[in-house]
């Protein structure tokens, strides 16, 4: 005989069957933690005060305005640099010897020299550009002489220029942003460079030529808002050299004014254009300082010009001080280690007071409450933070304004980028502390090592030395990259650092390596939680 | 004293965690400055890097390790109710909180010596390959070069003192986590602020108070004429930065229940 019984069977929904159920369990225990809740506050007005801290601590002043000192936007706005014709903001100062011409036709010269001086031949310690110190021989690799055809005089028109570089052969370069190389030439009395600009329309033509009667082309460009009479002629320009000192934590650079002396001989105007007297002008301004009485920068004799120019025709490219959109979120390093401290007290706090055992007696799917924790983490985290870095940007970039400062225009896509991109490399950062504490389990030991991971190869990598690098590329820190505030551009030795708001990583791309190493994490997290005992 | 330290050395010493950490602090230390040596060119005479500042680039690596072992040693106690344990047997509190701090002290300094030696090492073998050469302004590293012999034995004082700043400051918050999460910020957060403001007045004041900035200092060897702060100076800021830990945590044990 034999009697059935049947197990008890709780009238309660079994506990396995909703994540929501989970998810709220989990909410209810982050909301409830006075301490996890400070860290979440601490962690957005981190991300506003340190910044905001920040910008109101550095002021700028404008000396130089007609009205005498100006102050606050009014010197903001003094201090802006031109814009291209799509809106980049550019370097245009160079020496020009032009004469307006209308129409189509072509200008052809020869350049026979091209060489580069510094104060104290750019040796430290760096000397004034004002003549006390004699001008030696550097190298300044972008140093530029050669043709430009130039739609006006106002810094930031289109243009399209053929020309010789100091050190990177022949160029076709035309609006600014565009680069074409030709041949890679360099140029001496014995192999002087023959360079021919061409006008039809709107459409320019650079060719380049050894010997005058065989010419290549080198490229072409289509320019919008070219009016019929234009500047044209000869130009020289020379950037500022940078030499960038090493440290391990932040670079020091220092660098200063350079000068070009370029000789050009058989100049001559074809098609439709008829030549009148050349008349040489700076262009912009000086950009560095006076460089020697202007009188002595363009002189013609026989059909020979020589010409020394200063200054720059390309991209303005990454300053130091980072005054880009990304560079308002510095705040957000600090708000990461509040977030980071939180995500991984989340879990290690439930080990050292053993309710671990009580979550997994009641949730015995031990993944979903992993995912669980993650879904809260990351949410609430990410709220937080959006909240924060909206803040931090519009009052960050007010302040810096307020205070002198001019502030790189970002594109709505751009900021939207930066401030998402922000909050979710901190939501991530949380989860992958989550996921690093749950394999640790210990709190110390866990944020240790998320930090170490997220924000010291950030330090470490923002030096410009170059296996240091690397770290921005390999280490989750890459997706700081979210904060990229300046493209790369090759025709511009700038200083491209992370401090200065450089990259080497595209800004998903670099998140991704966050996300990757959070899956990673996460994967390791879950399979040492199935197997060890809680 | 004594008892309390030989108590402490005897917790210390039983938890399997201790060497394993000190172990990791040396090897990090030593890991990443090989890795930077190995990585790094000279080029020509004027590559201006500081040869000894960047064979010991590992103890941004091994102070965080030091920083786990010191925040742990306090903030587990707290954590695990020891401490009452531990303040019932030995009322004066403060004599407790200062074996604590010189067993650390200790161990840091025998981690240090190691993974600066090791670094000093790496970098005295590899360095020369990477164009670091007398043609190029270099000496061979040696301790017994002066400069380089401050350099190595400041950054082993300097591991010593992050101990003792992390045991004052574990000592105040009572909880590891806030403790690693202070520490690291006092460390990063100044670097990073520094880079952020634009006032070079300010930008100069923040790197001489900054713990790891001016503590730091104490690597350099080459344009010490240019530096922010010299570097006997800026180890005894970073020794200020320990001691004020050390007595606001001394006081917070005095002052709070356990």
């Amino acid at each position: 005989m034999t009697a059935t019984m049947t197990p008890y069977q709780s009238a309660a929904p079994s506990s396995g069957a909703g994540f929501v159920q989970l998810l709220h369990a989990e909410w209810t225990k982050l909301r409830t933690v006075r301490g996890w809740l400070f860290a979440l506050a601490l962690g957005a007005v981190l991300i506003v005060a340190l910044g905001a801290g920040s910008a109101a601590g550095s002021h700028r002043g404008c000396g130089g305005g007609p009205g005498g000192q100006l102050s606050g936007k009014a010197c903001a706005a003094a201090n802006a640099p031109p814009t291209g014709p799509d809106g980049t903001p550019v370097t245009d100062n160079f020496y020009f010897v032009h004469q307006q011409l209308d129409g189509d036709g072509s200008i052809t010269v020869r350049v026979t020299s091209l060489s580069e001086q510094a104060p104290g031949a750019g040796q430290r310690p760096q000397g004034p550009a004002d003549g006390s110190v004699p001008w030696g021989t550097v190298t300044v690799p972008w140093a530029k002489a050669g043709l430009i055809v130039k739609a006006g005089t106002s810094q930031g028109s289109p243009y399209a220029s053929i020309m010789t570089t100091a050190s990177h052969g022949v160029r076709f370069q035309y609006d600014f942003t565009h680069d074409v190389a030709g041949s890679d030439t360099t140029v001496s009395t014995t192999s002087p460079q023959w360079l021919r600009l061409t006008r039809s329309g709107s459409k320019l033509t650079g060719s380049e030529s050894a010997d005058g009667a065989h010419w290549t082309v080198v490229g072409t460009a289509t320019l919008t808002g070219l009016p019929a009479s234009i500047q044209a002629g000869l130009f020289v320009a020379s950037p500022d050299y940078d030499v960038v000192d090493d440290h391990i934590v932040g670079t020091a650079t220092y660098g200063g004014p350079s000068r070009a002396i370029a000789t050009f001989d058989n100049v001559g105007l074809q098609g439709g254009w008829t030549p009148s007297t050349w008349a040489g002008s700076q262009f912009g301004g000086d950009g560095s300082g006076p460089l020697g009485p202007p009188g002595s920068r363009f002189t013609q004799s026989g059909g020979v010009f020589s010409v020394t120019g200063t200054g720059d025709i390309a991209p303005a490219v990454g300053d130091p001080d980072n005054n880009t959109i990304g560079g308002s979120l510095i705040g957000s390093f600090a708000g990461l280690i509040a977030l980071v401290v939180l995500g991984a007290l989340f879990i290690t706090a439930e080990y050292r007071r053993g309710l671990i055992r009580t979550t997994l007696a009641a949730a015995p799917d031990r993944g979903r409450v992993l995912a669980a924790k993650s879904v809260v983490v990351g949410v609430v985290t990410f709220v937080v933070s959006l909240a924060g870095c909206l803040i931090a940007v519009w009052l960050v970039g007010d302040l810096r304004r307020n205070n002198g400062f001019y502030v790189v225009p970002a594109s709505a896509s751009t900021t939207a980028r930066v401030i998402v991109g922000t909050a979710a490399l901190l939501a991530v950062s949380s989860v992958f502390a989550l996921a690093v504490g749950t394999i640790v389990r210990r709190s110390a030991a866990t944020i240790a090592t998320v930090i170490a991971l997220v924000v010291l190869p950030y330090i470490l990598g923002a030096s410009a030395i170059g296996p240091l690098v690397w770290l921005l590329r390999l280490t989750p820190a890459a997706a700081f990259a979210v904060q990229q505030g300046y493209h790369r551009y090759s025709q511009v030795d700038g200083v491209y650092t992370a401090a200065g708001g450089y990259f080497p990583l595209p800004p998903w791309a670099g998140f991704g390596v966050l996300c990757l190493w959070t899956a990673t994490a996460l994967g390791l997290a879950l399979y040492l939680l199935r197997k060890r005992d809680a | 004293m004594k008892t309390v330290l030989h108590a402490e050395w005897t917790k210390l010493r039983t938890l399997s965690g201790t060497f394993w950490l000190l172990f990791a602090a040396v090897a990090l230390t030593v890991g990443l400055s090989a890795a930077v040596a190995g990585g790094v060119s000279c080029s020509s005479s004027a590559c201006n890097q500081d040869a000894v500042k960047t064979s010991l680039t590992g103890v941004y690596l091994g102070q965080l390790v030091i920083a786990i072992l010191a925040v742990t040693v306090v903030g587990n106690e707290y954590g695990t109710g020891m401490i009452r344990t531990t303040f019932a047997a030995m009322p004066r509190r403060h004599l407790v909180l200062a074996a604590k701090a010189a067993l650390v002290c200790a161990g840091s300094l025998v981690a240090g010596v190691l993974g600066v030696l090791g670094s000093v090492l790496a970098g005295r073998f590899i360095l020369p390959g990477k164009g670091f050469t007398a043609a190029h302004g270099y000496s061979s590293l040696s301790l017994l070069d002066g400069p380089t012999l401050r350099a190595a034995g400041g950054t082993v004082l300097y591991l010593a003192l992050i101990g003792l700043l992390a045991v004052g400051i574990a000592a105040v918050t009572r909880d590891s986590a806030a403790a690693i999460g202070l520490v690291f910020a006092l460390l990063f957060l100044f670097p990073l602020v520094t880079a952020a403001v634009s006032d070079e007045h300010l930008q100069r004041h923040l790197q001489q108070i900054a713990p790891m900035s001016a503590g730091l200092a104490i690597q350099a060897t080459t344009n010490l004429q240019s530096m922010v702060i010299s570097p006997w100076t800026g180890l005894g800021v970073m020794a200020l930065w320990a001691v004020g830990a050390l007595l606001f945590g001394g006081l917070s044990v005095h002052l709070r229940d356990a």
